[in-house]
């Protein structure tokens, strides 16, 4: 069998500060990580490559020359082969692009070998839109299967996947064909450590880079910013409220009467509140 | 090239972008459209919340709203479109078909690009829920036109009569607003809860347009089979977003023993009890209980906030609570510059003084009633 793992490396959000007068992102310093959810994807992909042999993974991502150290991150945890697709021509695309550019790196990919099953993550933590996967399974014609919490059951004879996918109100079970693509829920499992073995095999195997000829770009218009129906047109810190809290007073005072203080404030300005709490309090 | 999913937004478009010229093919493209979520029998609250903001965004624009209702014979589909009248919609598509009894993304897709292509509306909104997030992903990339998602905020540009979508980036350290030129409808999604809900007018004058339409697929065609369906035990779940008083916690607890004193006052105040990321990481309590960008979004009349530092991440999921109550020992915890009232103290000391407060005012009340 043959997985694709979509990732993407990311700025770690955790870590990112905003210039307080521009309103610009402050990268210095700030370290890149694969995103946190395709790791999630990843660890399923090579749990199935535990369990079924003869299974490869090829981990995959579209992104600038320094995403290397993402696949090479991601060799180190156990994949097989890694491909960096990079060229200016992507710069500044939306998902629509994003996806655009994926499904045609995929397709590449599958000139050498067939693709069984695509996995990304839920989303990303930069962008956060949680929309390339459903795109490149739709411009692949693949099944397409959100927030799977497990797969329980792959049949390669019959290509056949039951899996449990998250649901409004519930977990659906479902079961359908492969090729599909995947992408996992949180909780769902917990990356490996990396062996020493794949480390030292992850710093010198060869990537496979490819520009947006090699990756198979039919239509240039269809990419980078060019190929992205959404532009940004504003970038802003989100305002803060002009008014601060206001203190209750706390000097030399007890709990008690900090408490009771509170409650005599919040409930002369805000009586309704009162009423409210006595009903729920019941 | 370090320019991708708007994740580094291209900011040299941003200044002087000129008024676009629609495509004059695309000037045909008239109406806000609400997709219609519903599961066993109710629609989900994110579709209200959608109508009332399409209405405004109708209303700008002077189109008519529509709500979009696809659902199995005996569903109650045509219900779903009266309520949306009483939400503000002008008329409903309805698409009834044994095959959407349980939601798939292959027929779901079909429908919804399929009367997309037949009445093209300007403006698509989606609830931000796994149901609609994945169909939205599907729809938009059928359709090769923009999705902004999991917006904060809709408006029209006047100038270019666009959809003008605002969502938080990198984890919510900012804010972008999002335009989709030359290309239709223009497509967005946004959260359950950040939407205020509308009140329903039940108008009896009124009748609703119900525009029927049929899918034109069959079960054979379909690949992906539902086996079955595990309702989630919503007995112990927690309700945040429609809780009217919310009593959360955050890592200046310290510990989960400590964590109890929050769930003490929330039993007073019949509350329910929220939480900080790092809480919920701790494993202190259930991830439904996290508030936020990653958790859930709140807005009750009463938000209590015991050690929580106020992170970005945490204020969207909860700044539009009507009043909020902040305990932090620190003062220039940046929580207390958007709490309507500070107390800097222990909060290991506050949260039993409060929590004895409130029980004997109770009890007063009670007693005097
Ligand atoms: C992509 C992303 C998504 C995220 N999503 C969310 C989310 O959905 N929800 C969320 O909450 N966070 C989220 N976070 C995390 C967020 O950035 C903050 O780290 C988190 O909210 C901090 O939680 P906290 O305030 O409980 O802890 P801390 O930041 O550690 O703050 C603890 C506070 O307690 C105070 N304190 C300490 N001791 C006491 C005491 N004895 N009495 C009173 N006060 C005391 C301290 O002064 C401090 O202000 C996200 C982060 C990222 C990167
Ligand atoms: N540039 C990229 N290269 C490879 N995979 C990507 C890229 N962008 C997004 N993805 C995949 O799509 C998922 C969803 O991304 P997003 O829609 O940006 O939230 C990610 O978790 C990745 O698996």
């Amino acid at each position: 069998m043959h997985i694709v793992v979509c990732i993407k490396q990311v700025p770690d959000s955790s870590q990112i500060r905003v210039h307080p007068v521009t309103n610009t992102i402050m990268r210095q310093g700030v370290p890149a990580i694969i995103n946190p959810y395709d790791l999630l994807a990843l660890e399923e992909a090579l749990r199935l490559k535990d369990c079924i042999a003869g299974t490869t993974v090829t981990v995959l991502t579209m992104g600038p020359p320094q995403a290397e150290d993402a696949l090479r991150k991601a060799l180190s945890f156990g994949a097989d082969h890694a491909i960096l697709v990079t060229d200016r021509a992507f710069a500044g695309a939306d998902t629509l692009a994003t996806s655009y550019a994926i499904a045609a790196a995929i397709r590449q990919i599958e000139k050498k070998e067939p693709v069984d099953l695509v996995f990304a993550g839920k989303q990303t933590i930069d962008g956060d839109t949680a929309q390339v996967g459903p795109g490149v399974a739709k411009r692949l014609n693949l099944n397409l299967l959100t927030y799977v919490s497990k797969i329980a059951s792959l049949d390669l004879d019959k290509r056949e996947i039951i899996i449990h996918r998250r649901a409004e109100g519930g977990v659906q079970v479902i079961q359908t064909q492969i090729p599909c693509l995947i992408t996992m829920l949180e909780g769902s499992n917990e990356m490996r450590f990396a062996s020493m073995d794949n480390m030292f095999r992850a710093a010198r195997h060869p990537l496979q880079i490819w520009n947006k000829d090699a990756a198979g770009i039919e239509d240039p218009a269809k990419i980078g910013l060019k190929g992205s129906p959404t532009v940004v047109s504003k970038v802003f810190a989100p305002h803060a409220k002009t008014i601060k809290a206001e203190q209750i007073d706390v000097e030399r005072k007890t709990s008690k009467e900090i408490a009771t203080a509170m409650l005599s404030k919040l409930f002369r300005e805000h009586p309704k509140l009162h009423a409210e709490i006595a009903k729920l309090a019941g | 090239m370090s320019e991708q999913n708007q994740s580094i937004p291209p900011v040299k478009k941003a200044a002087g972008r000129k008024k676009v010229e629609l495509d004059p093919r695309l000037i045909a493209y008239k109406g806000v459209w609400v997709f219609i979520e519903h599961e066993r029998g109710e629609v989900h609250s994110v579709s209200w919340e959608l109508l009332g903001e399409g209405r405004k965004l109708a209303d700008m624009l002077g189109v008519e709203l529509a709500g979009v209702v696809m659902a199995a014979p005996g569903e109650s589909g045509a219900r779903f479109c009266q309520e949306a009248g009483f939400y503000g919609a002008d008329l409903c598509y309805l698409i009834e078909d044994p095959v959407l009894s349980d939601y798939r993304n292959e027929p779901f897709t079909k429908g919804l690009t399929d009367l997309v292509n037949q009445y093209q509306p300007e403006i698509l909104l989606l609830g931000a829920t796994t149901l609609g997030r994945d169909l939205a992903g599907s729809v938009a990339t059928t359709l090769q036109t923009g999705l902004t998602a999991d917006c904060t905020g809709l408006t029209i540009d006047p100038e270019n009569r666009s959809l003008a979508a605002t969502r938080p980036t990198f984890g919510g350290s900012l804010l972008c607003t999002i335009l989709t030129l030359n290309y239709r409808p223009q497509m967005a999604t946004v959260r359950p809860r950040v939407m205020p809900t509308p009140i329903p007018a039940p108008d009896t004058h009124r009748t609703m347009r119900i525009i029927p339409h049929t899918l034109g697929m069959v079960e054979t065609d379909i690949i992906s089979k539902v086996l079955q369906f595990i309702p989630d035990n919503t007995q112990n779940k927690a309700q945040l977003p429609f809780a009217d008083i919310i009593v959360a916690g955050g890592r200046g607890l310290k510990n989960a023993d400590n964590f109890k004193l929050v769930w003490n006052l929330a039993k007073v105040l019949g509350a329910e009890v929220g939480a900080s990321r790092p809480v919920v990481q701790a494993g202190w309590v259930d991830t439904d209980r996290q508030v936020g960008q990653s958790g859930k979004t709140v807005r009750p009349k009463l938000y209590i906030a015991a050690g929580i530092s106020g992170a970005v991440q945490h204020r969207v999921g909860m700044e539009d609570s009507d009043v909020i109550i902040a305990i932090n020992n620190d003062p220039n915890a940046p929580i207390f510059d958007f709490a309507t009232y500070g107390i800097v103290g222990n909060a290991m000391q506050i949260l039993p003084a409060l929590t004895e407060a409130f029980r004997q005012n109770l009890a007063a009340a009670r007693l005097a009633s």
